[in-house]
């Protein structure tokens, strides 16, 4: 996916329909990882019901929605996981899922390989049990290695092995290259948020400023690794990396949660960036008229990066960031590259992060039974 | 790394566009979607697009191109259909 620079300028102005969707399909989920962008852990009693579900998913092929990111929670443990997703594929609507692995048994993953237009990303937060399992909870790591096993017996094909960069994770890039090669898989690489209960472990878990500079020459020299377009703020070291290399939230990018409210990106679940719900007048409703969404398409205000001769490579870097770590959206990003949004924040008084808001949260540490 | 794969574009030959593809209009052009690449492709204006989808009532692509696009752009045209055959987003039919 390349883009030059006015095509980026469009862009930035807002699509008929977004590129990248992703949909929340439950809170639910049976791990509690520390760093978990929305704060899942139990189902919400209101989330969108097998008819409103299909429904969107009809509304969604009618915009022409190339495909969609399915996340959660854990997806999987949705009842109707299967018939929703079958639902969307024989729309032509693609499926691109994020799951924990737990729930891919051996039948489970011949059913999956039998899907057209699916695309499963396994999440994992080190290469091993130890690394892994500090953030995911024990026993996640075994759980994720036995999907992959169960997907590449099935021969569902080149599944993703997805993993957010933390200063752990980060020192395992080529074991994580070896893993992928070694399950004829691809490696997709996102940037941690400081979203959801990851706003609480930020100061503990993002890359440093030189492991973040590492990561780039890493990117650079493997077009192939997939980014979801989570870097852009690197590429004002130099050269752009793959992808759009803008904020796409609310112009190119949004998220549908489990209840159908529409947040203008994945990582800011918070009420001062709720477009909308799918439930009033549906969802191409929210994307084209939301007030929010109309005011993110308006230009930008480069605010202290507006003197900064790399603004043009890296937009400010990421709304979300900046919000979760008390910036203000016209500051630089937390980790801008020439350190400009440590300066920013060291230069605050009082620093307030807001917290994700709704918190799905277990009250009560989950154990994970091996099955 | 995959190869790219490499295929001769023929503007003597009817093309259409890919069955695996979709294509969605947007005020720059359109964006096409390959569904088993997995790819984005973006046609960067609205001739493009209108020469695109008029490729398979044509003869061949040179007769599209002919048909619908200015004389002087014509170079520019088949160097932009070619690309768009090296990902797949139209084959020949």
């Amino acid at each position: 996916m390349s883009a030059n620079s006015s095509l980026r300028n469009r862009f930035e102005r807002g699509l008929s329909a977004p590129i990248c969707l992703t949909w929340e399909l439950t809170y639910a989920c049976n791990l509690a990882c520390t760093h978990c962008l929305s704060s899942s852990g139990r189902r919400d009693p209101n989330e969108l019901s097998t008819s409103e579900a299909k429904s969107l998913i009809d509304e969604i092929a009618r915009m022409q929605i190339f495909y969609i990111n399915v996340g959660g929670g854990e997806p999987m443990i949705r009842r109707d996981f299967f018939e929703l997703i079958e639902h969307a594929v024989v729309q032509k609507v693609g499926v691109k899922f994020s799951t924990n692995g737990t729930r891919i048994d051996r039948p489970a993953a011949r059913r999956l390989a039998g899907i057209d237009y699916l695309d499963i990303q396994i999440s994992m937060d080190g290469v091993d049990a130890a690394t892994n399992d500090r953030v995911r909870g024990a026993g996640s790591y075994d759980a994720a290695r036995r999907a992959m096993d169960h997907l590449k017996d099935a021969n569902f094909g080149p599944f993703k092995i997805s993993v957010v960069m933390t200063r752990e994770s980060i020192e395992q890039l080529d074991e994580f290259e070896d893993l992928a090669s070694m399950y004829g898989a691809q490696l997709r690489l996102t940037r941690l948020r400081p979203s959801g209960r990851a706003v609480e472990q930020w100061d503990a878990l993002h890359p440093t400023l030189l492991q973040n500079r590492d990561l780039y020459q890493w990117l650079l020299q493997r077009p192939n690794v997939l980014t979801g377009d989570s870097f852009f703020h690197l590429s004002a070291l130099g050269e752009s990396l793959e992808g759009l290399n803008l904020c796409g939230a609310g112009r190119v990018v949004c998220l549908i949660d489990p209840v159908g409210d529409v947040y203008a990106c994945p990582f800011v679940i918070h009420e001062q960036f709720r477009a909308g719900n799918v439930r009033a007048a549906g969802f191409n409703d929210v994307w084209t008229n939301s007030e929010l969404f109309t005011s993110l398409r308006e230009p930008g205000n480069p605010g202290a990066c507006g003197s900064c001769g790399s603004y043009d490579a890296c937009r400010g870097g990421c709304m979300a960031a900046k919000f979760f770590t008390g910036l203000e959206l016209t500051d630089p990003d937390p980790e801008c590259v020439f350190g400009h949004g440590e300066t920013a924040l060291a230069a605050k008084r009082v620093v307030l992060r807001p917290t994700s808001l709704p918190d799905h949260s277990r009250r009560i540490p989950v154990s994970l039974s091996a099955r | 790394m995959l190869a790219e794969p490499s295929i001769t574009f023929d503007s003597s030959a009817p093309w259409r566009i890919n069955p695996q593809v979709s294509l969605r209009d947007e005020a720059f052009g359109a964006m096409a979607y390959h569904h088993g690449t997995r790819r984005l492709v973006f046609l960067k204006s609205p001739e493009l697009v209108e020469l695109v989808r008029s490729l398979e009532r044509y003869e061949s692509a040179h007769h599209a191109i002919d048909a619908v696009v200015a004389c002087e752009q014509h170079d520019r045209y088949a160097t932009a259909l070619s690309s768009l055959a090296n990902s797949e987003i139209i084959c020949e039919r």
